[in-house]
């Protein structure tokens, strides 16, 4: 029998490098910018990546987005703590948390109905923060300058490549531990729940604890990347972080992407920034009119999302 | 007192208004077990092309009587020919589908169909005041009320009657009944199921363009109107029962006063409150209040 090599590992460590190595020496401040944006959302879709090879999607991740960007934004507030040391544990920890706790309610549930509950869990949220004068309400407030283990950039090109730099080593060890878990037996129980519960159970997993680990895990990850867009963008409000509009993103980046991989978040985040930055350039009326035309034709011709055009390359190349 | 009667009719006002603009989604839902985002644009369009033919009449110096019938003629022509376009265009191919990939493309007609209506109509707002100065104000409970408000209660009720009785004891309800309890075997039957699916789906989106068209004239329509109705309605739809047009009259009731108690009371817990009550009936019945019982397949 032949077995094809996983190049996953490897291959995420030396484009991280590249990505890293490249970025430093000839990325303009925009794109790099952009960038950071495109991985810290693609922190939360890996995490929803790993929900949908289970068969879910939720319409509210942006409860842990959210989250995660107030726990950083809240922690710096009246020149509090801005070490990204602290702030992005604490902004992971904080999500995962109430996660634990919702995920005791929402591994009840499947399919439209798990949908439909995160929503609401994340539109609770939403309704607080607008409501919040304290938190700035629907304006939201500023977030601090981040600080390096004690070093602080005196300007902002340096505290971008900074983050960029830190964000590229965060990354690649989300991607590698992931893939990790992925190839372990609870990873590999993701596929075989959404094919059948029944038969899992009967193998003696408990299903609703592997959905719940999971869920934990995607909230973690879309509460670091909630973090890293507050520290990114300067700002936090409502309305980018928390609304419902934002977790429809996420799960548009999702598709977009397809599950082939740990690494197809980041390619289509990526995909999904250009697409709206250009878009956005040169028809500011018309970028929502590209972006749902385009998720409509990977609905109807690439389910698999851009990884499955990736692989399909690669084995009319093995071939 | 005075608050108690205040905090009932801004309650039964704003649930009169969540019916309307939820009706059609919950149809649609019963009918078709598709959850249409797109709804909000459907209502946006039916507010945009209201306000604009009011506009168009009344400069036209035809009287302010009429414009009425324009909000009348908006939901039609908007309903009919948006949902046919949709249903035959795009809803069709995804039968076969996960329901979540469903949402998904209707999220993505949602955002095509937002942008669009900028380019037709362009990003100035449009207000179209002049069906509700026709009909003038009136005191009710010592505080004077625009008379027009008061209307959407009596509309409401109308489309909710007019619905229940259509599906309980015409022919034509019939038809649905068995066509959502089992597809294949009406398909077996002679029912044209095509023509069942096609013409649910125009009514629901008549009914969404209807909720936008009457409220038009209370606001100021422009762009981003039908973001936050999506999310209401949602609401509104799973605290009732996604499906069932009574649920979808008790959900409205429940969040309209919740949320009217809230404005009166606690201002700041407005918007919560909707989504708290969301939540905590999905914690407890995930398949809402009054969902409609679905046969076991084997």
């Amino acid at each position: 029998m032949e077995t094809t090599r996983d190049w996953t590992i490897p291959g995420v460590t030396v484009g991280f490098a590249a990505v890293a190595v490249l970025g430093l020496l000839f990325l303009p401040d925009w794109l790099m910018n952009l960038t950071v944006i495109a991985f810290a959302r693609a922190l939360a879709v890996v995490g929803l990546m790993v929900l949908w090879r289970t068969g879910l999607v939720s319409f509210g991740h942006a409860l842990y987005f959210g989250l995660g960007a107030y726990t950083v934004a809240l922690l710096g507030k009246d020149d509090g703590i801005s070490e990204v040391l602290i702030t992005l544990p604490a902004a992971t920890l904080v999500a995962a948390t109430v996660g634990l706790f919702l995920g005791f309610i929402v591994r009840r549930y499947r399919e439209i109905f798990f949908a439909m509950l995160s929503l609401a869990f994340s539109m609770v949220l939403y309704g607080i923060l607008v409501k919040t004068e304290a938190l700035g309400s629907t304006d939201g407030f500023n977030v601090r300058t981040p600080t390096f283990l004690g070093f602080a950039p005196e300007d902002a090109g340096t505290t971008l490549r900074a983050i960029f730099l830190v964000l590229c080593a965060l990354c690649w060890t989300v991607a590698v531990l992931v893939h990790r878990y992925l190839q372990s037996t609870l990873g590999r129980l993701t596929t075989a729940i959404r094919d059948n519960e029944i038969r899992v159970e009967y193998l003696g997993y408990s299903v609703a604890q592997a959905i719940h680990g999971k869920y934990v895990m995607s909230a973690a990850l879309a509460g670091l990347g909630g973090g890293i867009l507050a520290i990114a963008l300067g700002q936090v409000d409502p309305d980018s972080m928390v609304n419902w509009t934002v977790s429809g993103e996420l799960v548009f980046v999702t598709i977009l992407s397809g599950p082939g991989s740990v690494a197809a978040p980041f390619i289509g985040s990526m995909i999904y920034e250009l697409i709206r930055t250009y878009a956005f350039e040169w028809l500011p009326h018309a970028w929502q009119l590209i972006v749902g035309v385009t998720l409509l034709s990977i609905i109807f011709f690439l389910p698999g999302g851009v990884w499955s055009l990736l692989a399909r390359l690669r084995r009319r190349e093995v071939e | 007192m005075e608050t108690a009667i205040t905090i009932l009719l801004d309650g039964l006002v704003f649930s009169s208004y969540l019916f309307l603009v939820s009706v059609g989604l919950t149809i649609i839902f019963g009918v078709m077990k598709i959850l249409n985002v797109a709804h909000g644009s459907l209502y946006a369009w039916g507010a945009y092309t209201s306000a604009y033919l009011i506009g168009v009449w009344s400069e036209a110096g035809f009287g302010d009587a009429g414009t009425f019938l324009m909000i009348a003629v908006a939901a039609l022509v908007v309903g009919c020919v948006l949902g046919f376009v949709l249903e035959r265009g795009l809803i069709q191919f995804m039968y076969a589908r996960d329901e979540v990939i469903v949402v998904l493309a209707t999220f993505a007609t949602f955002l095509i169909l937002e942008d669009v209506i900028l380019l037709v109509f362009g990003v100035d707002p449009y207000f179209a005041y002049q069906p509700m100065a026709y009909l003038g104000s009136a005191e009710l409970g010592g505080i004077l009320r625009d008379v027009y408000s008061l209307t959407l209660i009596g509309l409401a009720a109308v489309v909710g009657i007019v619905l229940w009785v259509g599906l309980t004891q015409t022919r034509w309800g019939k038809l649905l009944a068995a066509v959502i309890h089992d597809r294949e075997l009406s398909v077996a039957m002679g029912i044209d199921v095509t023509k069942v699916y096609v013409l649910t789906f125009m009514l629901g989106a008549v009914l969404g363009a209807l909720g936008g068209a009457y409220v038009a004239p209370m606001v100021s329509v422009a762009p981003g109107f039908g973001v936050e109705v999506i999310v209401l309605s949602f609401a509104v739809v799973v605290i009732g029962g996604m499906g069932s047009i009574p649920g979808a009259a008790i959900g409205a009731l429940v969040v309209g006063i919740a949320r009217a108690i809230a404005v009166h009371k606690l201002p700041e817990v407005e918007l919560f409150v909707v989504y708290g009550v969301m939540a905590v009936v999905l914690v407890f019945r995930p398949e809402g209040l009054f969902a409609p019982a679905s046969a076991r397949k084997i």
